[in-house]
């Protein structure tokens, strides 16, 4: 197991492959090589995993019915990253939450575009979707506004655990063989005699091949290690609203709008913790880091999430974030290969990274075989079981020994707290430390339990939650 | 699973909680508190200072001793205390889930009084815009921070809201030696009662009337906020913490997620005269009815229910009768608490201080009690944001000849 925190100094091994980046795209390719037998090493600039892209989606684990036509990238990376998380998902203890979805027509002209869509799911091999009236789509989800016209019901939509699936990728990566570097931002790159000597901020490493999974920043890093990049990030913000778990008996579908050019629109959906999630915005921006939330916006979201759920209004609101997807100019993923450098790039993963991920991994791989690279596949691979924090499984608090329930809204253990920060890829970061656990992530947002989560993870944070009183 | 029983289980050792607890020991009922912190006494417990304890004990107490005090009285009547145990379901008739450090149990009671209490709106909720640093917390956890743990998490804070609770959060930084960069309010005057105002300028902290805070701004932690005044102007304001105070809401989820009937105004469950819920074997009592009270409003609640709780399991408190629900389409009117009125042959009830509401904002105006367009009563009143309006119920010779009841509130004209 080889997490090189921040204060040890990084393995001279030579690599086989250096993944830049852990969002669930870079977490997913270091398991996919891992698995082969590759020798990988993944570096990540912040100071946690899952920090920049992938902090922040809807958590839904597409089938593609939607995606661009058949041949694209993204709907083959999609339908295999779809199918291999099914395969997996059990084996790694990863919750699964079958919801199916509705993309609803609130007038005639949304109503006259769903046979398209339909068509177009047919197409992407989701045989099962078809076109329903407001009658049986409100026979299936009873709280939808009275408004609604039609819809086209698409089965085998899922939602899934946004922040355990690809943690669970990296820990199995790690178990079997993998190395990690966090807080280590790679600063330059020299590419020589078919091996990638890198400049970090934290020293050097060496590598055969690099693949670039640096998701906001992916254009940069092509230009500083192969000085072009064929597209540019155009940051693209969403921010969501979560309910109250109140809501969440309001719709067990997920309630998507009929897309525009430009976006898949605003998105109703249940959570894997027992929330109702409504987000998100689509908003292009320079900044690859202002992740800021406008409260106008907000009110936008719930205005519009009351629109389709009117009971949605009496609700509260429990968080709200913002979360930015590298979108580039074009409308594919921009995966491409420079052989003559080992170099790959996997560039312009927006929103569906979390659902094509796996598929994304095989992907490259396969790309990577067929250039006559060559691994044994790992024999005795290791399946680590990841701890279940999500709504409906079976949950810590109701275990003897747990040490008492610390966030209150959440049902966190202590036990589970501890676990997490002394666990095999301890959080740096509050922000961290909420992905692994779900602390503070409840109603109160902290008001019962920040002091005892301070006391507890005193020390273990750049960024204390209080420091101790001299 | 294992299941225990007992006379009356209480969910929350806080003030009302406690008073509860201790009245109905005292009268040899077999009570459980069951108090999901590792410590009783509520809210209480982290608030360092000055004034609890008049009422209860006659003599001037800081929070924690008047916790402590309480929390001893109840165990000294006979009360059991079980700490850091969860109620995570509440079903009929009186049975719990809980969750303890030992697993799952069952808890079997004739009755239930919940006393779950209220917390602070934090700033999610509250949609303000910017970025999500570290430094951002409530005044609950500021002062559970400093004073249950000894830790500071930010030196130069901007308080928000100017409710009681802020000028708590002052003295609390005071104690700590944090240094509040100003104290904002959106209203053209503080929510708490006048002379509150001095206690900012005692202490040198700009006191910023008819203000906003527009954004939060901020990468690991909290750097600076803008704040907007009335005309529109914007300012910078450098700081390390924003303490959102106030704007407390109770804390239901458990009743939320139950099946007891649930008052989306008021946040908490429906209630009688009595705080009896829509079944019969769940009472409710303190901040939990109506965020927010003082501890020892809380404390005297309990106590009153505690009387009612006892001539509840004695067979003396009447189930049967005609239910009144009161029925408000006011706009001026937040919640009011009870919602309902049960006429039995018995008197209402004796002491009670009678409805209890909440106004959305600063206003004059008269409310009345109606039987149907008929008005049975009214009266002047002067609402104030947050402020506690108590306005007795009808006689019950005026109850009896209602059809319905509702209450209506007439602004007057504005000057």
């Amino acid at each position: 197991m080889s997490d090189y925190s921040t204060s040890t100094r990084l393995p001279a091994t030579l690599f086989d492959i250096i993944v830049v980046g852990t969002g669930v795209v870079g977490c997913a390719m270091a398991r996919r090589f891992t698995l082969e037998g590759a020798k990988v090493l993944v570096i990540e600039k912040a100071v946690d995993i899952l920090d920049g892209a992938s902090k922040a989606n809807s958590a839904i684990l597409h089938t593609g019915f939607d995606a661009p036509s058949p041949g694209s990238q993204e709907l083959e990376c999609i339908v295999d990253g779809y199918n291999e998380y099914l395969e997996i998902h059990a084996r790694l203890n990863l919750p699964l939450l079958e919801c199916g979805a509705l993309v609803l027509a609130w007038n005639e002209a949304e109503a006259d575009r769903l046979a398209a869509i339909q068509r177009s799911a047919h197409d992407n091999g989701v045989t099962r979707a078809r076109i329903i009236n407001a009658k049986k789509a409100r026979a299936r989800e009873p709280q939808l506004a009275q408004t609604v016209v039609a819809a086209v019901e698409v089965p085998g939509e899922f939602v899934i655990d946004p922040w355990s699936a690809p943690y669970a990728y990296l820990l199995q990566a790690l178990e079997n063989g993998a190395c990690l570097a966090r807080s280590c931002e790679l600063l330059d790159g020299n590419f020589d005699n078919g091996v990638w000597t890198l400049k970090t901020s934290r020293g050097s490493v060496k590598g055969r091949q690099l693949i670039n999974c640096a998701g906001l920043y992916g254009d940069r890093l092509n230009q500083k290690l192969v000085g072009e990049s064929n597209f540019e990030i155009r940051p693209r913000k969403g921010q969501f609203v979560v309910f109250d778990k109140s809501a969440r008996g309001l719709t067990s579908s997920i309630l998507l709008p009929v897309p525009t050019d430009t976006t898949k629109g605003i998105v109703v959906c249940p959570t894997m913790f027992g929330n109702l999630l409504v987000g998100p915005t689509a908003e292009e921006q320079r900044s690859r880091n202002d992740a800021a939330v406008d409260s106008e916006q907000l009110q936008a979201l719930i205005d519009r999430g009351g629109s389709i759920l009117p009971a949605l209004r009496e609700h509260a609101v429990t968080a709200t974030y913002a979360g930015l997807r590298p979108a580039t100019e074009h409308k594919d993923y921009q995966i491409k290969w420079y052989r003559d450098r080992n170099y790959c790039c996997v560039g312009g993963i927006r929103s569906t990274g979390l659902s094509a991920a796996l598929g994304i991994a095989r992907f490259v791989y396969r790309q990577y075989e067929a250039t006559g690279n060559q691994h044994s596949e790992l024999l005795d691979c290791h399946w680590p079981r990841v701890s279940q924090i999500s709504d409906p499984g079976e949950r810590d608090w109701q275990q003897p020994g747990n040490g008492g329930i610390v966030c209150h809204c959440e049902l966190v253990t202590r036990r589970e707290i501890l676990q997490a920060l002394e666990g095999p890829i301890p959080p740096c970061s509050l922000a961290g430390l909420k992905r692994r656990t779900r602390v503070t992530m409840g109603r109160c947002q902290g008001f019962y339990c920040s002091a005892e989560l301070s006391d507890l993870t005193g020390g273990c944070f750049q960024q204390s939650m209080g420091r101790p009183r001299k | 699973m294992k299941t225990q029983h007992c006379q009356v289980a209480i969910i929350g050792a806080g003030p009302s909680g406690l008073a509860l607890a201790s009245e109905l020991a005292k009268a040899d009922i077999d009570v459980v508190v069951l108090e999901r912190e590792g410590e009783a006494g509520g809210i209480p417990r982290h608030c360092g200072h000055s004034p609890y304890g008049m009422r209860e004990f006659h003599r001037l107490m800081s929070g924690p001793a008047y916790a402590a005090r309480l929390a001893r009285e109840a165990e000294q009547q006979g009360a059991k205390i079980w700490l850091n145990t969860t109620v995570t379901e509440i079903g009929p008739g009186g049975s719990l889930l809980l969750s303890t450090i030992d697993g799952i149990m069952e808890l079997q009671a004739a009755r239930v009084a919940i006393c779950t209490g209220n917390r602070e709106t934090p700033r999610s909720a509250r949609l303000v815009s910017g970025t999500r640093p570290m430094g951002i917390l409530t005044t609950g956890a500021l002062q559970s921070m400093v004073y249950l743990k000894h830790r500071l998490p930010c030196k130069r804070p901007l308080i928000v809201g100017t409710e009681l609770v802020a000028f708590s959060a002052l003295l609390t930084c005071r104690h700590a030696g944090i240094k509040p960069v100003a104290m904002i309010e959106h209203d053209s005057r503080v929510t708490a009662i006048k002379a509150a105002a001095w206690l900012p300028r005692l202490l040198g902290i700009p006191l910023l009337l008819n203000s906003e805070l527009d954004e939060i701004r901020g990468g690991d932690r909290v750097e600076s906020v803008v704040v907007s005044d009335a005309g529109g102007k914007l300012q910078d304001i450098e700081c390390d913490g924003v303490i959102f105070s106030g704007n407390f809401v109770a804390e239901a989820s458990l009743v939320r997620s139950s099946h007891l009937e649930f008052d989306p105004r008021s946040g908490g469950p429906v209630v009688d005269q009595y705080g009896r819920c829509s079944d019969p074997a769940y009472f409710a009592c303190g901040n939990l009815l109506h965020p927010v009270d003082t501890a020892g409003w809380c404390w005297a609640e309990g106590m009153r229910t505690a009387r009612l709780l006892l001539a509840d399991l004695s067979a003396t408190l009447s189930h049967r009768g005609r239910v009144l629900e009161i029925k408000s389409a006011s706009p001026g009117i937040r919640y009011f608490t009870p919602q309902r009125i049960l006429l039995s042959d018995a008197p209402l009830v004796e002491n009670h201080p009678g409805l209890q509401l909440r106004f959305a904002d600063n206003r004059r105006g008269r409310i009345s009690w109606r039987n149907h367009k008929a008005v049975i009563s009214s009266r002047s009143i002067r609402a104030q944001r947050e402020r506690r309006v108590l306005l007795p119920f009808p006689r019950r010779d005026q109850l009896s000849e209602c059809k319905s009841l509702a209450l209506e509130f007439q602004p007057d004209a504005e000057d």
